[in-house]
């Protein structure tokens, strides 16, 4: 009986196997690149392969998404080739990377506006400041209602929703907000997945949530997004405002962090390359927004001479 | 007096009908919630299904994304822990049922094998990226997943085997060796051949888990975006949960209906594969029907 179970799965196998042949079109290089790290650049580097697989149909580009964390541990230790990374590098992870004589390109390629967002059927918000989200968030928080934060919005609980503390979308919001050496409150519904916020805050009338921009644009009609008052005015977050840096302290850069040993092989670099000619038009298909000529220009040249460290 | 009895009768009676009709309500309604769970899945994907889909590569635009990669990865992965976990763990529960003597040392490993099928899978995650992926440096290929799989299931295989094994009755036994049977001819020939049908359904249930996790993969480093199916088992790959994991999470509401007609797939892969199991196990059975 064994024999029969075993010969069928081998026919699994053989079929298998026959039928991955390759596409024998265009391109000249061949090997690999391993990119792991955060699942909010995925989308903006799964496009960029996909793109790269036209061009290059040989290398073979795998993506994978450990988390902005995961990914630098990865990094750190020479694992992969490219780090997708939400936020910055942080020291601890910098002296791994010393102890396993690791370097890194840091390359901004996109913006993305973390969007504050309540329910449709909220009439009374107009905006928050940055003052009065810290109020809300911080940690030891007394606002408990809405009329806590200004007195003539309703008496009604705040319902709060936020990304879980490990992604990097959390620790950006904490940082412009709450600062670096505060503590969040950590009194909300938090889930990794930003779609369970949508949900949440769609359906409850006093929600206050944050996640990337794009899961605000995808759901504009289920949504009511709160211009944010940084000290110069309430701006909302829309493509021009976060390309312009006017959304201010919300918008953020995502990056790639690249080992300059793994860019010596030319399919590493290619990629790269590719990624940075082609990154601010494509990430606005997949809901970020591409950076400026101006400053693509910059990081492109920054790659060019190899400039290892942190940028900003 | 017979009054008395009478009401007693009437309300244990009455306490009897209310927990048979609790249970009822509660065996269909669990039914219903998974007939509405599918039915919701099958109209939201069954529009994405096509034979395109199952030959195209995952995309950032929905309408071209397609599962070529996750389930071919999914394929390749179920066949590597076939072959790795079934021989280890029916020899296992051989060892353990025939040939090993009662002492402390195999209470122990019983003990042990017991407390590691109900160990969390992503605790097997860890496992497998310190021992596979970076004490081998078999990296995150399909190999160093399916080895951790197979750790995952291993436990599920052996305590289902050992059962197996254990039902088949002593008579048998005695009645090989009685005609001159070595210990290896009797299970080669009467104990295994027995057992095969039970064996197969723990065989089955342990696949499907392995067909459904995602969390030990995510943890050794399986991919998400892979354009390319796994050539040798050294290749990198992604399987059909974790590429349905990525699509449901996806902001845009197309790439939810894209992640309802994966699981369109993983089910009927799932089901397939049940199905060849059970048609093994019923020509199994027949061929030794005792009764």
């Amino acid at each position: 009986m064994k024999f029969k179970l075993l010969s069928i799965l081998s026919i699994f196998l053989i079929v298998n196997a026959c039928s991955s042949s390759n596409d024998e079109t265009g391109g000249t290089l061949t090997g690999s690149v391993s990119v792991d790290g955060s699942s909010t650049v995925f989308p903006v580097t799964e496009a960029i392969a996909e793109e790269f697989g036209k061009v290059e149909p040989k290398v073979r580009v795998t993506v994978g998404i450990s988390g902005t964390g995961g990914g630098f541990k990865k990094f750190c230790s020479g694992e992969i080739d490219i780090n997708d990374a939400s936020r910055h590098i942080k020291e601890k992870e910098i002296k791994v990377a010393q102890k396993n004589g690791i370097e890194y390109i840091e390359l901004p390629v996109a913006y993305d506006g973390l969007s504050v967002v309540v329910n449709k059927k909220n009439d009374f918000i107009d905006y928050l400041t940055v003052d009065e989200l810290n109020a809300i968030w911080k940690y030891g928080s007394t606002m408990k209602t809405w009329s806590d934060v200004r007195p003539n919005w309703p008496n009604q609980k705040i319902k709060l929703y936020g990304p879980g503390t490990d992604s990097g979308t959390f620790d950006y919001f904490k940082e412009a907000i709450i600062g670096k050496k505060n503590n969040i409150r950590s009194d909300f519904t938090k889930s990794e997945d930003d779609n369970v916020l949508v949900t949440g805050v769609a359906g409850s009338k006093y929600a206050l949530g944050f996640f990337g921009y794009a899961y605000y644009a995808e759901n504009k009609s289920k949504l009511k997004v709160v211009p944010i008052d940084g000290g110069n005015g309430a701006v909302s977050p829309t493509s021009k405002t976060i390309n312009d840096g006017s959304y201010s302290p919300l918008s953020r850069p995502i990056f790639i962090y690249v080992n300059p040993e793994a860019a010596k092989r030319p399919e590493v670099d290619a990629f790269v390359t590719f990624y940075l000619e082609n990154a601010a038009s494509l990430a606005g298909e997949v809901g970020y927004i591409g950076m400026p000529d101006k400053v693509t220009d910059r990081v492109k040249s920054r790659y060019k001479n190899r400039q290892t460290g942190k940028w900003f | 007096m017979s009054n008395l009895s009478s009401t007693i009768l009437v309300k244990r009676k009455r306490i009897d009908n209310i927990f048979r009709n609790a249970s009822k309500i509660i065996t269909w309604s669990s039914m219903l919630i998974l007939v509405i769970l599918l039915y919701h899945v099958s109209i939201t994907g069954i529009e994405r299904l096509s034979f395109d889909f199952l030959d195209r590569f995952p995309s950032r635009f929905p309408d071209k994304a397609g599962i070529k990669s996750a389930l071919h990865g999914s394929i390749w992965m179920l066949v590597l822990v076939t072959i790795i976990s079934v021989p280890i763990g029916v020899i296992t529960a051989i060892y353990l049922e025939e040939y090993s003597t009662k002492n402390r040392l195999t209470r122990f490993i019983e003990i042990n094998i017991a407390n590691l099928a109900g160990v969390p899978s992503i605790v097997y995650g860890l496992l497998g990226l310190a021992i596979f992926v970076r004490f081998f440096e078999w990296d995150r290929s399909v190999l160093a997943g399916s080895f951790t799989m197979s750790l995952l299931i291993l436990p599920v295989i052996i305590i289902a085997s050992r059962e197996a094994i254990r039902a088949v009755p002593q008579s048998i036994r005695l009645g090989a060796y009685a005609v001159g049977a070595t210990k290896l001819q009797t299970i080669a020939h009467h104990v295994l051949p027995i057992a095969t049908p039970s064996i197969l359904t723990g065989v089955i249930l342990a696949m499907s888990r392995a067909i459904g996790e995602t969390a030990p993969l995510i943890m050794i480093g399986a991919l998400t975006y892979v354009a390319f199916v796994p050539e040798t088992i050294m290749d990198p790959f992604t399987t059909l949960p974790i590429q349905i994991f990525n699509w449901a999470a996806r902001p845009q509401a197309a790439f939810h209906e894209v992640a309802a007609a994966g699981i369109i797939v993983l089910l009927i892969v799932l089901l397939s594969m049940n199905a060849i199991a059970i048609f093994v196990r019923n020509y199994a059975k027949k061929k030794y029907d005792f009764n």
